[in-house]
């Protein structure tokens, strides 16, 4: 066995020009839904450059774009309901914001600020999640949370990408899922590429979502840079996640099949490890462009409705941008949070720390 | 083991940088021994994300250098696998954040091989693991947790502060018949070059370095930390504080007889690292220090660490890490005890 190459998904409804296919039918939403869904794309695309730019000018840390998972992330993000929650990765912006979570949030958190974790009481959305593939359990988790309370019928959708199919916690959180039967949709944003390893050095199994059966649940690979297929496939996944009184197992497995067509994140080059031109067949089903036909063709795009879409979204990002930026953290809180009350111990170090601070100011601490 | 130490300055040597030294030092052990072999994410084709194995795939292909899937219990569990069949792998966990997943593998398996089966069977690996803050990393990539291994009994754990060390110590982990850890600074990885000889040699493990000789008080550090204790060292020296400053290298097994002998000369001592305080090795070497020379005590030994709170994101981690001037204060104040 080993991976396929190229695409195969079993799940498509537009063509790789953004037509739909035939005998496929799109899925049932009003037309502005279908044009909101084309603004929130675009606008994780502009945040992407906006991010790799304040990166490179020294104004935030590593950052990871989206470039290409923007259909996977907004198409899946559609069809939750605000009650459902997210428990993220760090690729997966499109989908925590779209979900109701600022770009502020995002970028503190790239600007090294725990500010940026702090998510709004009223989002359902876990903290960013670095470390690989951990978060799956937590998801698992929330979806068993979901089960034990009473009247709670929210489903929980985990985002993680291809590389974390491979650590122990993704087998031990979908087989828990299996075991307590979860309202979960685990969405794996299959971009074939781990930092340097390409999937078919991470298994030799022809898809990932046929890793599922193993959990006794159901796995299905859609086109990830198809938005409507994601959202329909996502839509009819949290159906099933929620529907308690069914015989099929609540948790699936959704294979997104894309491309990551950029670097991991800014301390990534690709050309390293990959040619170039490896990327070409998947530039040309790029998601932002197959919406954009399929808008236009049902007459619901215009060149100046985009023009004002690239407009509206650049004042959110400016806007967050601004926040973010006058962000500025008390060194002090570097000892809030470790508990609910601090040991003394914490405190003396508080102390020491904060007259240390007094009598030598930043240049005591700050490094060139 | 033979134990060689080259003048730099009288053999053939390399201007390196400590990750270029660590490179090197695989390369040589690679080059003298076809049971050595590497292991992890992204050291083949990518060269190591930090390029410490740059070009060794090339050089020995991918059945030596092998890039794995994303699975650090499984790359340390395959490594402990191999080694128990006579390699030597030397695998890296990509950050110090990434090795929980392999502690399990770690702790209760390639640290216990040996004991449990009195010896049949052993487990030479050495797990390279880039360390600590200061780079501006991402969550989960600036921790400095070397006590946890230290603490596990079975395990070596040494940490190289110069070019020259990397080479010399990693000859030692990768040539000894137990498993190291080997905790490379990455904040250091490219902040100075030194000369570094071209023939192997070995820096032994269990041996500290004194790096500055002084009466006044003894100051223990390693890592990252080295270069600021030399910086607060060189002001203090301004005004008439004389330090002995030693670089421990070897966090487990300590070498006690050189960081006692350096407490008995001044009679005070100031240890420094990175990583929290409670529970940390500075606790390990203040009380064997005490067990040791308690007689010769003049001021309570100090500690300069990282505080008890998770390794902060980055645009407060400055004020986490020792700085040369903090150790500088501490170190005054323990002298004017």
């Amino acid at each position: 066995m080993s991976f396929e190459p190229g695409f195969h998904a079993e799940e498509q409804i537009l063509d790789e020009d953004g037509r739909v296919l035939d005998g496929e039918t799109p899925p049932d939403l009003d037309d502005d839904v279908f044009v909101d869904m084309y603004k929130q794309m675009r606008l994780c695309r502009q945040f992407d450059k906006r991010a790799v730019s304040l990166q490179r000018q020294g104004r935030m840390g590593t950052y990871s774009t989206m470039l290409a998972h923007e259909g996977a992330l907004v198409g899946s993000a559609f069809a939750l309901r605000d009650d459902d929650w997210i428990v993220p990765y760090y690729r997966d912006h499109g989908a925590t914001v779209t979900h109701g979570l600022g770009f502020e949030h995002i970028l503190q958190y790239y600007m090294g600020h725990e500010e940026g974790s702090v998510v709004p009481e009223d989002t359902s959305v876990f903290p960013i999640c670095i470390t690989i593939g951990d978060q799956i359990p937590h998801a698992t988790g929330a979806g068993m949370a979901s089960k034990l309370r009473d009247g709670d019928d929210s489903a929980v959708v985990c985002y993680f990408g291809d590389g974390a199919t491979s650590e122990g916690d993704f087998h031990e959180g979908l087989n828990f899922a299996g075991v307590f039967d979860t309202p979960n949709v685990f969405f794996c944003l299959n971009n074939q590429w781990a930092i340097s390893t390409p999937i078919e050095k991470q298994t030799a199994a022809s898809t990932l979502a046929q890793k599922a059966s193993g959990y006794g649940f159901d796995g299905v690979r859609v086109d990830g840079m198809d938005p409507l297929a994601v959202y329909e496939v996502t839509r009819k996944a949290l159906e099933t996640a929620r529907d308690a009184e069914s015989e099929a197992p609540r948790p699936t497995l959704v294979e997104a099949l894309l491309y990551r067509i950029g670097a991991h994140n800014t301390s990534d080059d690709p050309s390293n490890y990959r040619q170039e031109s490896e990327t070409e067949p998947w530039r040309e089903r790029d998601p932002i462009s197959r919406m954009e036909t399929f808008l236009r063709e049902r007459g619901l795009l215009s060149d100046e409705r985009i023009a004002a879409i690239e407009e509206e979204n650049t004042e959110e990002i400016e806007s967050a941008v601004e926040i973010a930026e006058a962000y500025e953290p008390d060194p002090d809180d570097i000892f809030e949070h470790v508990f609910d009350e601090l040991p003394d111990r914490i405190e003396e170090q508080r102390a020491a720390f904060r007259e240390l601070h007094e009598q030598y100011g930043d240049e005591a601490f700050l490094r060139d | 083991m033979a134990t060689t130490t080259p003048d730099p300055a009288a053999v053939d040597s390399q201007t390196l940088t400590l990750v270029q030294a660590v490179r090197e030092g695989l390369y040589t052990e690679m080059k003298r021994d076809d049971d050595v072999l590497i292991l992890g994410e992204d050291v083949g084709d990518n060269d190591g994300v930090f390029r410490a194995t740059e070009g060794l795939v090339d050089e020995f292909g991918s059945d030596r250098v092998m890039d794995t899937p994303l699975a650090e219990s499984a790359i340390i569990g395959t490594s402990i696998g191999m080694a128990v069949r006579g390699f030597r792998p030397v695998p890296e966990l990509q950050f110090m954040g990434f090795v929980y997943p392999a502690f399990d593998q770690l702790v209760n398996h390639a640290a216990r091989f040996r004991t449990r089966s009195r010896g049949r069977f052993t487990c030479p690996l050495t797990v390279r693991v880039p360390y600590g803050g200061g780079i501006r990393a991402p969550e989960h990539h600036s921790e400095s947790t070397e006590a946890f291994f230290a603490h596990q009994p079975g395990l070596k754990v040494v940490v190289p502060s110069t070019p020259y060390d990397a080479k010399g110590l990693l000859a030692s982990a990768i040539e000894d018949p137990d498993p190291v850890v080997f905790l490379e600074p990455k904040l250091i990885y490219r902040s100075f070059k030194r000369e570094v000889p071209d023939e192997r040699y070995t820096v032994p493990i269990g041996e500290a370095n004194v790096l500055r000789e002084g009466s006044d008080v003894a100051v223990f550090t390693w890592g990252a930390m080295v270069r600021p204790t030399l910086e607060a060292a060189e002001t203090l020296a301004e005004d008439g504080i004389d330090c002995h400053v030693v670089d421990v290298r070897s966090i487990y097994p300590l070498d006690e007889e050189t960081i006692v002998d350096a407490f008995k000369r001044t009679g005070r001592g100031v240890v420094v690292h990175e990583a929290p305080q409670t529970g940390g090795m500075a606790a390990e070497l203040t009380s064997t220090i005490q067990e040791e020379a308690v007689l010769y005590q003049k001021a309570p030994i100090k500690r300069i660490t990282g505080y008890d709170t998770p390794f902060p994101l980055y645009a407060l981690e400055d004020y986490y890490l020792p700085s040369a001037a903090r150790i500088e204060h501490g170190i005054r104040e323990t002298v004017e005890f």
